[in-house]
């Protein structure tokens, strides 16, 4: 039976954390992931587990603490935020490279300047080409699940993993769970037993050594190699995961999109809000559908983009300036995905909810309005667009 | 927002215990079987500064993420934002507004705005704070009030469901329990409505 709770999603992360009892955890606090340390620090104390819990004295140190773990053989979590992930950033690359498994809660915050603490995904979007697989979450039950299910599906693969979260509105948002039993998480995970480690006596090895010309580039292609062969991993994961709870995930949802006529493909908590208003339009007769993508890195290409060609106008939010003049990281990997397909929709890009900016019902309202237009003129205006920007001026 | 569930803001200061009392009144509405959401709005991190919290309490699974804009209750822990914040923002209509003051509900609308309508509760929860914790905690009488004008627990199932939680909070320092306690019951019946 599973256990009926209330819990933010920083208490489901750290729940999750003392239910898989990790080797080691190096941490530095940073809001809003902060507390993910804090609880399980007191799980620590109270000897819940046997975690060698590292207090470093900044993110790039919690980074090197765990690639040092991990590369000796343990089984290594932190977790982080904004201008935390971006000072492990020398060390996000060092890790993949070193195909080292390392699971990360990422608690979604907008990267400084202005200096703000509120959730965009500036932060994991800006690691995106990092190496680390990476998956989001609608709520807190999606977080805590995503996590146990992370800690498999990166070490299966050998990469490390981001396991990503909204700042403040999953993290600190108490809501209703189902915890699993202690006894089935650490069964589902099982013991960690990496092939090749520092501390094997018996097979001596080198680790993270220069990567000359001649083989940098063969460790690169590897790399994408053992991307690319995640896909089937966390599929594999997921069916597991789905046995043991009946809770149903894959790289992405698909909500109401069967006979829909206009979608919009989302990340993260605002799936939530875009799907009440899905069923508030879908009440009043009108066809309408949403993609809430979960599994950003790898990225799945081939089957997002044809769950975007039922319809025939798609917008995609972003929650992530590039600064690109041309969009968005999730609409240009969704709009580059429909290139080679017939019958493809239009496809145009919202970026929204920087540094915390609410986005409402109403406002996926006036998306949908926007997209039956474009429908219905068979012309998709500028494709790159703003949603709640307080000032017209900046539109 | 579909009326299936009941929608509360609060406004607090950084330290007073709003988003407290938003976890709480979010913990003792899960006791009794509801799906709840509850959750902070911060804006800078520092003691004193405004802050707001929501609570969404529903009989469903609540898929919005978005802040509460049209609440049907309003709980102002501190008087004094009464002059800077727009508090009766959005109350639905037969929606209330409940105070922490001393002064009386009339006293209270005269400081609103004047098309705001709907009810307005006062609650001196200082005052019965110190009387019954001995120290200002103004939001466990908060907590009583809401949930007295809000209806959205049974009284009683509250009252029992507070003592577990006081219980498993003040696990260390039980002597704080009664008091809190008597803080509860003394607001629900201290409470004016105008």
């Amino acid at each position: 039976m599973a256990i009926r709770d209330r819990l933010s999603g920083n208490e489901a992360i750290a729940t999750a954390m003392r239910q898989i009892n990790p080797d080691v955890m190096g941490a530095f606090p940073i809001t809003p992931s902060t507390e993910i340390p804090q609880y399980f620090s007191g799980y620590i104390a109270n000897g819940k587990v046997d975690t060698v819990f590292v207090p470093v004295e900044s993110e790039h140190g919690a980074m090197s603490t765990c690639i040092g773990a991990s590369a000796a053989g343990a089984r290594a979590v932190t977790a982080t935020s904004s201008a935390g992930l971006a000072f492990m950033w020398e060390l996000l690359y060092v890790a993949a490279s070193m195909r080292l498994p390392i699971t990360m809660a990422v608690v979604n915050r907008a990267l400084t300047g202005p200096i703000n603490i509120n959730c965009d995904h500036s932060d994991s979007m800006g690691a995106r080409d990092s190496g680390w697989l990476q998956i989001y979450a609608e709520t807190n039950q999606e977080a805590y699940d995503n996590f146990i299910q992370g800690v498999l599906i990166s070490e299966e693969c050998r990469l490390p993993i981001m396991i990503c979260q909204d700042g403040f509105i999953t993290s600190h948002g108490v809501s209703n769970i189902e915890l699993i039993e202690d006894e089935k998480v650490k069964e589902f995970v099982g013991e960690y037993e990496p092939e090749n480690y520092l501390l094997n006596a018996e097979n001596p090895l080198a680790v993270g050594p220069y990567g000359i010309s001649p083989y940098y580039m063969e460790v690169k292609r590897k790399q994408a190699q053992a991307m690319k062969d995640s896909m089937p991993v966390i599929m594999d994961v997921a069916k597991k995961f789905y046995d043991m709870t009946g809770r149903k995930y894959g790289f992405f949802e698909e909500y109401k999109m069967d006979d829909a006529e206009v979608a919009i493909v989302v990340i993260g908590s605002s799936a939530g809000t875009g799907k009440e208003a899905v069923d508030r339009l879908r009440a009043e007769g009108q066809k309408v559908g949403l993609i809430k993508l979960r599994v950003f890195r790898p990225f799945p290409r081939i089957p997002l983009a044809e769950a975007m060609c039922k319809v025939k106008a798609v917008a995609v939010m972003d929650r992530a300036e590039s600064f690109s003049n041309s969009g968005g990281p999730l609409f240009n990997e969704c709009r580059s995905s429909l290139y080679d397909l017939d019958n493809k929709p239009y496809c145009i890009n919202y970026i929204y909810g920087l540094g915390g900016r609410d986005i409402q019902v109403e406002d996926f309202y006036e998306i949908y309005k926007d997209l039956f237009v474009i429908y219905e003129n068979d012309d998709p205006g500028d494709v790159y667009r703003y949603m709640g920007v307080r000032d017209s001026r900046f539109l | 927002m579909k009326r299936d569930g009941v929608e509360i803001r609060w406004h607090g200061r950084g330290g007073q215990g709003a988003k407290t009392a938003c976890l709480l009144l979010a913990d003792v509405a899960f006791n009794s079987g509801k799906y709840v959401q509850g959750f902070p709005e911060y804006g800078p991190e520092r003691m004193g500064a405004p802050i707001t919290a929501y609570n969404r309490i529903m009989d469903r699974p609540c898929n919005v993420h978005s802040n509460i804009y049209f609440p049907d209750y309003v709980a102002v822990v501190d008087e004094t934002l009464l002059k800077t914040v727009d508090v009766t923002s959005g109350i639905k209509e037969g929606g209330a507004l409940v105070v922490n003051t001393s002064k009386s509900p009339d006293e209270i609308r005269k400081m609103l705005p004047e098309d705001y309508k709907e009810s307005v509760y006062c609650i001196d929860a200082q005052k019965v704070s110190m009387e019954t914790i001995g120290k200002n905690f103004p939001n466990t009488p908060m907590l009583a009030a809401v949930v007295k004008v809000s209806r959205v627990i049974d009284e009683q199932q509250f009252i029992h469901d507070m003592r577990e939680s006081f219980e498993h909070k003040f696990a260390t320092k039980p002597q704080v329990i009664e008091g809190n306690m008597k803080a509860l019951q003394v607001a629900m019946k201290e409470i004016v409505a105008g």
